[in-house]
């Protein structure tokens, strides 16, 4: 068989010759090409609704491809640099959670930073695995966790050398990058598996001047959210395998739980951005950098703001930073993140990517233009103008180093009691905690509830961040693990 | 042969009119630019197909959008005009001696290009040592602005497309920042008339409010414009546009006008009913 080259997309020639067959559908999905839903047709459109269909022979089946999505996969492993690429349809959720299902069995150890999202901690729920933690550092000034410092990481090799695998952010959801490379070859070293969390990460293996990806750092495997900064349809994904790992195992893990109808509108949207990566990736990335790096200046002249880049880095825990990514840290002004963040949205009809205690992010992509850029930096400079206010006050965000009494599968299931908030000091709890976006844990199952981990969720709460995860809605209750544990 | 310019007002109301010729055609970075010759309002400019100025009716747009403020306020020497790439905003405000400096920004240097060369009507007064020209974003350049001018004038195009950035709240909290404490801000108000156009018009109505603590609208009769009826926004961190005209200092200047009068002035502010009423909803 003769190689494809980047600028084709088997899936999309096969959904278009499809069309054309003009094949008499009597199969799913019952909307047949949309005539049976007028309204989400209307609302769709028709060339859309035409191509929702259903696995078929000649369009390939996502369970067992062989024939036009298989093509696309080599397509995509290639563009990637990777053995092999399987295209994902729940979210980079289901891409992180297979890596980690494929490499780590029950009670099999797991070597991550805590600043993981939270998708990697529920799939030690699923499948048992047990979370060596290394803390992050943190940067106080701008009240961020880091990346993983390359001691810390030889030092939880040491003291735990029968783990299985090693999970890193390449980068954080700030643009923090680890020394992934070193770190790999420190792991590899040990005959660990190393899972890379690029969720934002995807431009690095089309960008230019970018950190060094997950595949050429010569990790095992690799989930990337093409959804992100990819350009692809929500909840697609690529989950990227490397040389050391058999995809046929992954395959089986993914099939445990993906879809057996994977949608050919997510699938064909991965199709097609692999392609505009491929192709045009590098003159993208490159304007995207350059918005970015103009806002940033604009910012970074209005005062207070400080909207960082790569003067940052320091050899390790930060050792290099996404320049795409606008983060900006808000705290000189007075305000939370979080408060700028949902200002924006109220006042000014601008909504940013997530805010926290002291950052905002700002998501720029192919996709903007300098006039929206100057409708941010002319906000935050009006929002600066009329509510600067003393920092006094202010949280600083600290890193609460948790205490792991109990692996999450374990304390997930384990019999649990709901207790007033307020009164769950000491005890063990069963369920997570976090600000959504970013999705990052303060309290995971498994872990000690301390009384500052409780003043933080409180903190959050009422600067206004979406606190999420507890069964209790209004997080006035906590599940906790019963007495005797 | 019969060739017809139109444009659609709403979806299903079109306005055409009979073109004579086609003098210029041009695309630039942000929008396509055309210029016409016809028989009943001569020469007009359209920007992406929207009509912006015709020579027959574009007096009655740049009188009320300069004289109005310029008889509320005793002294103004400082002028920004965001947008007036057209140039007849500086033509009728340079016929002011006491005003010192007008600072122009306008996004699109070949709109300015265009008008100087098919447009003399308005393009006239670019020369004027006083004009200073910036080919910028608008919201940029005013970021930078503090306590620097004692009229903003914003002539603007549609909320859509380039002109968008305009019509938003840290736009015109950017005009307050930049204007001295007794500064008077005006502005290209749309229509209250069509549904769409009235949206856009309760929003921009909406911010400024936001921003200003005397926000007035006033109204004008401009027949290319769609359904004819177009308002402007006064807003002002001191006067008031009607308790503070100075009417009799204003005639004695002696500037002949075609529609701007003291009379007509006051008149002006008084709105009809279902406009009053979108303006308080958008309050």
């Amino acid at each position: 068989m003769t190689k494809l080259s980047q600028d084709r997309m088997p899936i999309l020639e096969a959904l278009n010759q499809f069309k054309q067959m003009r094949v008499v559908p009597f199969d799913v999905p019952g909307h047949k090409r949309g005539k049976g839903n007028r309204e989400l047709t209307d609302f769709l459109g028709e060339r859309c609704m035409s191509v929702d269909v259903n696995s078929m022979k000649p369009l390939d089946n996502l369970c067992h491809p062989i024939s036009v999505i298989k093509e696309a996969e080599e397509l995509a492993a290639e563009a990637f640099g990777a053995k092999h690429a399987f295209f994902m349809v729940n979210g980079t959720t289901s891409a992180v959670q297979s890596m980690v299902l494929s490499a780590c069995k029950e009670g099999d150890k797991i070597i991550l930073p805590r600043n993981v999202h939270r998708s990697v901690i529920n799939a030690l729920i699923l499948g048992g695995a047990i979370p060596v933690y290394v803390n992050p550092e943190i940067n106080h000034e701008l009240g961020i966790s880091l990346g993983m410092t390359l001691t810390g990481v030889k030092k939880a090799i040491f003291e735990n050398p029968d783990a299985k695998a090693l999970l890193i952010n390449n980068p954080t959801y700030y643009g923090i990058c680890s020394n992934i490379k070193a770190i790999t070859e420190l792991a590899h070293e040990q005959g660990m598996l190393v899972l890379a969390d690029e969720a934002h990460g995807t431009h690095f293996y089309f960008g230019e001047n970018l950190p060094i990806s997950g595949m050429a750092a010569g990790a095992d495997m690799a989930s990337v959210s093409m959804h992100k900064s990819g350009g692809s349809l929500t909840q697609s994904s690529f989950l990227l395998v490397g040389n050391e790992v058999n995809p046929g195992h992954v395959r089986q893990i993914i099939n445990l739980t993906q879809t057996t109808s994977g949608s050919y509108l997510l699938l064909s949207s991965l199709d097609i951005s692999r392609k505009n990566l491929a192709v045009n990736g590098k003159e993208i990335f490159q304007k995207v950098y350059q918005m970015a790096q103009y806002a940033r200046d604009e910012i970074n002249q209005i005062g207070d703001y400080y909207a960082y880049s790569r003067e940052l880095i320091n050899g390790d825990t930060i050792y290099d930073f996404d320049v795409t990514k606008l983060s900006i840290n808000t705290l000189d002004v007075g305000l939370a993140g979080i408060e700028v963040y949902n200002i924006l949205r109220d006042e000014y009809d601008i909504q940013v990517e997530f805010g926290d205690v002291g950052n905002i992010l700002a998501y720029i992509s192919v996709g903007d233009c300098q006039r929206n850029l100057e409708r941010l930096v002319s906000a935050l400079a009006e929002i600066r103008r009329r509510y600067k206010r003393d920092k006094a006050g202010m949280l600083q965000y600290e890193y609460i180093n948790p205490e792991v009494v109990v692996a999450p599968r374990e304390a997930f299931y384990a019999e649990k009691e709901s207790l007033e908030i307020h009164k769950t000091v000491g005890r063990i709890c069963s369920e997570f905690v976090m600000c959504y976006p970013p999705g990052i844990p303060i309290l995971a199952p498994g872990e000690r509830i301390t009384r500052e981990m409780l003043d933080s969720i409180e903190y959050v709460k009422e600067k206004g961040c979406s606190v999420t995860g507890p069964e209790d809605m209004d997080i006035k209750f906590l599940n906790v693990l019963k007495e005797g544990y | 042969m019969e060739l017809w310019f139109t444009e659609s007002h709403t979806p299903s109301v079109k306005f055409s009119i009979q073109v004579d010729r086609q003098l210029y055609c041009g695309q630039s970075e942000f929008q396509r630019i055309d210029v016409f010759d016809s028989k009943e309002f001569g020469r007009f400019l359209t920007l992406d197909g929207y009509m912006m100025l015709t020579e027959k009716d574009e007096f009655i747009y740049h009188e009320m959008i300069v004289h109005v403020p310029m008889a509320v306020h005793p002294s103004v020497k400082r002028v920004l005009i965001i947008g007036g790439g057209d140039g007849g905003a500086i033509r009728e405000l340079t016929r002011y001696p006491t005003v010192e400096h007008i600072d122009l920004v306008e996004i699109d240097e070949l709109v300015v290009e265009v008008c100087k060369k098919y447009l003399t009507q308005t393009a006239c007064s670019f020369n004027d040592e006083r004009v200073h020209l910036h080919f910028q974003d608008g919201l940029r350049y005013i970021r930078h602005c503090e306590n620097d001018y004692d009229l903003i004038i914003v002539d603007s195009t549609d909320p859509f497309g380039p002109g968008e950035g305009l019509f938003t709240k840290e736009f015109y909290g950017n005009c307050y920042k930049a204007l001295k404490e007794d500064g008077i801000m005006v502005n290209q108000h749309e229509s209250a008339f069509y549904a769409d156009d009235a949206i856009a018009m309760q929003r921009a109505h909406k911010r400024i409010v936001e921003s200003f603590l005397i926000s007035k609208v006033y109204q004008a009769h401009i027949p290319t414009y769609p359904s004819g009826h177009w308002l402007f926004g006064f807003a002002s961190k001191k006067y008031h546009p009607i308790h503070d005209l100075k009417a009799v200092k204003w005639n004695a200047l002696g500037l002949k006008t075609n529609y701007y009068n003291t009379r007509l002035h006051a008149g002006a502010f008084a709105l009809p009913n279902y406009v009053e009423e979108m303006l308080r909803d958008a309050e």
